[in-house]
């Protein structure tokens, strides 16, 4: 053993050394080179691998904001415009974390479309699918607690409107707001302590919840566009026979995934890190002020389907106020993906087997919630509230409807092979 | 050690004991960490009742700047003689016009929701979601409503009330805007945060 070992190379000798104390060469075979993927991904698959890379992007010009920000009500805003204007390139780093929080939502909405569409939330995947709505969640309030930071004056209402949400709870709705912020208003207060969560509590949570994801996608293994299981076809080496290495054949199409989507990234980075009014809103170049409110309160933009679901609720019900229906309806309207796993009836997973049913639903929940996002944006009006719960409506039939029409449609024979790929 | 001492029933209750033990345990570890967030001796002490000054303000008007009181503005409105008619006379629009849900002392719970019938009090913090509704004073065709009879609009989510913070109904602001303890020192002098009925005594 030993007298073989010195006739190798230094490289092949310092793994052999690693691996007797740690399992590298078995963890990358297993999560990479003998990680057998399906060879019929499509574009849809690389939403996952760049949700990753903006998760590395706000890590590290967060990282790199702190070191000039000040978490106070006096110091918060100066220190943005100090890291904007006086830092070497602070401006670089400030956008390249705003734009990353717009973009971060952008792949995860299109990567958990491509969930609904090929049924990636199926048994054996259910917990995948969990795991994923939990950093989908956790992902909403890192971006909500990191609005308030810069203390312009649509950070200070946005989360005014939010934390008052709470407030809506009955009984102790009151005294819950107030423990929140820590104060009778919104006040510096309330930033130091969403300072705290948005820098250290929830990235921690969000790694930890990532880590996972995707620990348990390698455990049951990937889906793909046919919903077929490929694991139940294997060669005599138990390989499956429409796998694939995930390296080098994925890693490669994940790379040029990436450059893509950077060229993309730097473009709206260097020439539109507002976007209109989108990204950043204009009153946030305007400090907070408690005492005047900006003409019209809405979120940025990931935010609001959710809102114009909040603020179409215009009716008491029960006894109870149309602000706690509201709160109550947003908060469902998040939350019900999670039941997906349970909701979905049809014997096929891909939407390229499902009925016509299913497949008229799933464009009737997109367009509902572009839609609801533009509704959101715009100030409240007759026609608006009107559309906007038809619109809720919409939304909500897809999911509680699922479990009849996936079992009442026809579906399409699925093949035994995959299609299309290598 | 004697198999028969730790049978599996045994060992599980010792397992629910130490869970049930260990829960309590953190429950109590997390009592600091959840009242640290309470608000603090400072946030209590900036909380304190301010004084107002209402010499210079007009019928018709509101006071400018608008003050200060627990970080939330306060709206000091002056109705003119027409609008307190208004005010007084039945408005089927209201969805809370006697104020029976609404939060206000006993003092302001009358159909001008004030003290004094020409001055109102109130927060300016809309009851739906904490903006701070504007003050469109006179009774004229406004955008937002064709037939306004004055009072105060918010911008966030259209929540429209009269002079006396009356929230109209179906809209989503569940209840009239808050009417905070107040009281007069005189005839232009007035404290916000201080109750009156005590001060009375």
């Amino acid at each position: 053993m030993s007298e073989s070992l010195e006739n190798r190379g230094f490289i092949a000798r310092s793994m052999t050394w690693i691996n007797e104390r740690f399992p590298w060469t078995p963890t990358m075979e297993k999560h990479a080179s003998k990680y057998y993927a399906p060879k019929n991904f499509n574009v849809w698959y690389v939403f996952g691998v760049l949700a990753f890379v903006v998760l590395i992007i706000q890590l590290v010009t967060g990282l790199f904001l702190t070191m000039n920000y000040v978490p106070t009500a006096e110091g918060a805003f100066g220190s943005i415009e100090y890291a904007m204007h006086e830092v070497d390139l602070g401006w670089l780093i400030r956008y390249a974390h705003s734009t990353g929080a717009s973009a971060f939502f952008v792949v995860i909405y299109l990567h958990m479309f491509r969930g609904f569409a090929y049924g990636s939330y199926r048994k054996p995947r259910e917990l995948i699918w969990l795991i994923g709505m939990g950093i989908y969640l956790v992902l909403m309030a890192e971006g909500f607690f990191g609005y308030l930071l810069p203390w312009g004056n649509m950070s200070y209402w946005g989360a005014q409107v939010i934390v008052s949400l709470v407030g809506a709870v009955p009984i102790v709705g009151a005294d819950l707001a107030e423990w929140v912020r820590g104060d009778f208003v919104l006040s510096g207060i309330t930033l130091n302590r969403f300072f705290a969560l948005h820098v250290f509590a929830l990235p921690g949570v969000l790694v930890v919840l990532v880590f996972v994801h995707m620990v348990a996608l390698h455990h049951v293994g990937s889906n793909n566009p046919d919903g077929i299981e490929i694991k139940e076809k294997k060669d005599e080496k138990g390989v499956p026979l429409d796998g694939i290495p995930f390296h080098p054949y994925y890693t490669v199409h994940d790379f040029f995934a990436v450059m893509v989507f950077l060229i993309l990234f730097c473009a709206v980075m260097f020439f539109a890190p507002e976007m209109f009014g989108y990204f950043i809103e204009k009153p946030n170049f305007e400090i907070a002020n408690p005492i005047a409110t900006p003409d019209h309160i809405a979120p940025v933009w990931y935010y609001t389907p959710f809102y114009a679901m909040l603020r179409a609720v215009t009716f008491p019900l029960f006894g109870l106020d149309a602000k706690f229906w509201g709160l109550v309806v947003m908060a469902g309207a998040i939350l019900i993906p999670v039941a997906l796993p349970w909701l979905d009836k049809s014997p096929v997973k891909s939407i390229r087997y499902k009925g016509r049913i299913s497949k008229f639903m799933l464009g009737m929940l997109v367009i509902s919630f572009i839609v609801l996002g533009y509704l959101g944006t715009i100030p409240p009006s007759g026609f608006g509230t009107a559309t906007a719960q038809i619109a809720t409506l919409v939304y909500f039939s897809y999911f509680l409807l699922m479990p009849w029409y996936t079992q009442r449609e026809k579906t399409k024979p699925v093949p035994e092979r995959v299609t299309g790929g290598h | 050690m004697d198999e028969t001492n730790s049978s599996p029933v045994t060992r599980r209750y010792l397992l629910i004991a130490t869970s049930a033990v260990t829960t309590v345990g953190a429950a109590g570890a997390a009592v600091p960490f959840a009242r640290s967030w309470s608000p603090s001796e400072k946030a209590k002490a900036l909380g304190a009742p301010i004084e107002v000054d209402i010499k210079k303000l007009k019928p018709g008007e509101i006071l400018k700047p608008a003050p200060e009181w627990r970080g939330r503005g306060i709206v000091v409105v002056y109705r003119t003689p027409e609008a307190i008619a208004r005010l007084e006379a039945e408005n089927r629009r209201l969805a809370d016009p006697m104020s029976k849900r609404s939060v206000q002392p006993n003092y302001a719970k009358n159909s001008t929701r004030s003290i004094r019938p020409e001055i109102g009090v109130y927060l300016s913090q809309c009851t739906h979601l904490g903006c701070v509704p504007k003050y469109y004073g006179e009774a004229k065709p406004e955008q937002f409503d064709t037939s306004w009879k004055g009072g105060f609009f918010c911008p966030c989510h259209g929540s429209k009330f009269d002079l006396a913070g009356r929230v109209e109904k179906n809209l989503p602001a569940p209840t009239n805007l808050e009417v905070p303890v107040h009281q007069y020192e005189n005839d232009t002098i007035l404290h916000v945060g201080i109750d009156t009925e005590k001060f009375d005594e």
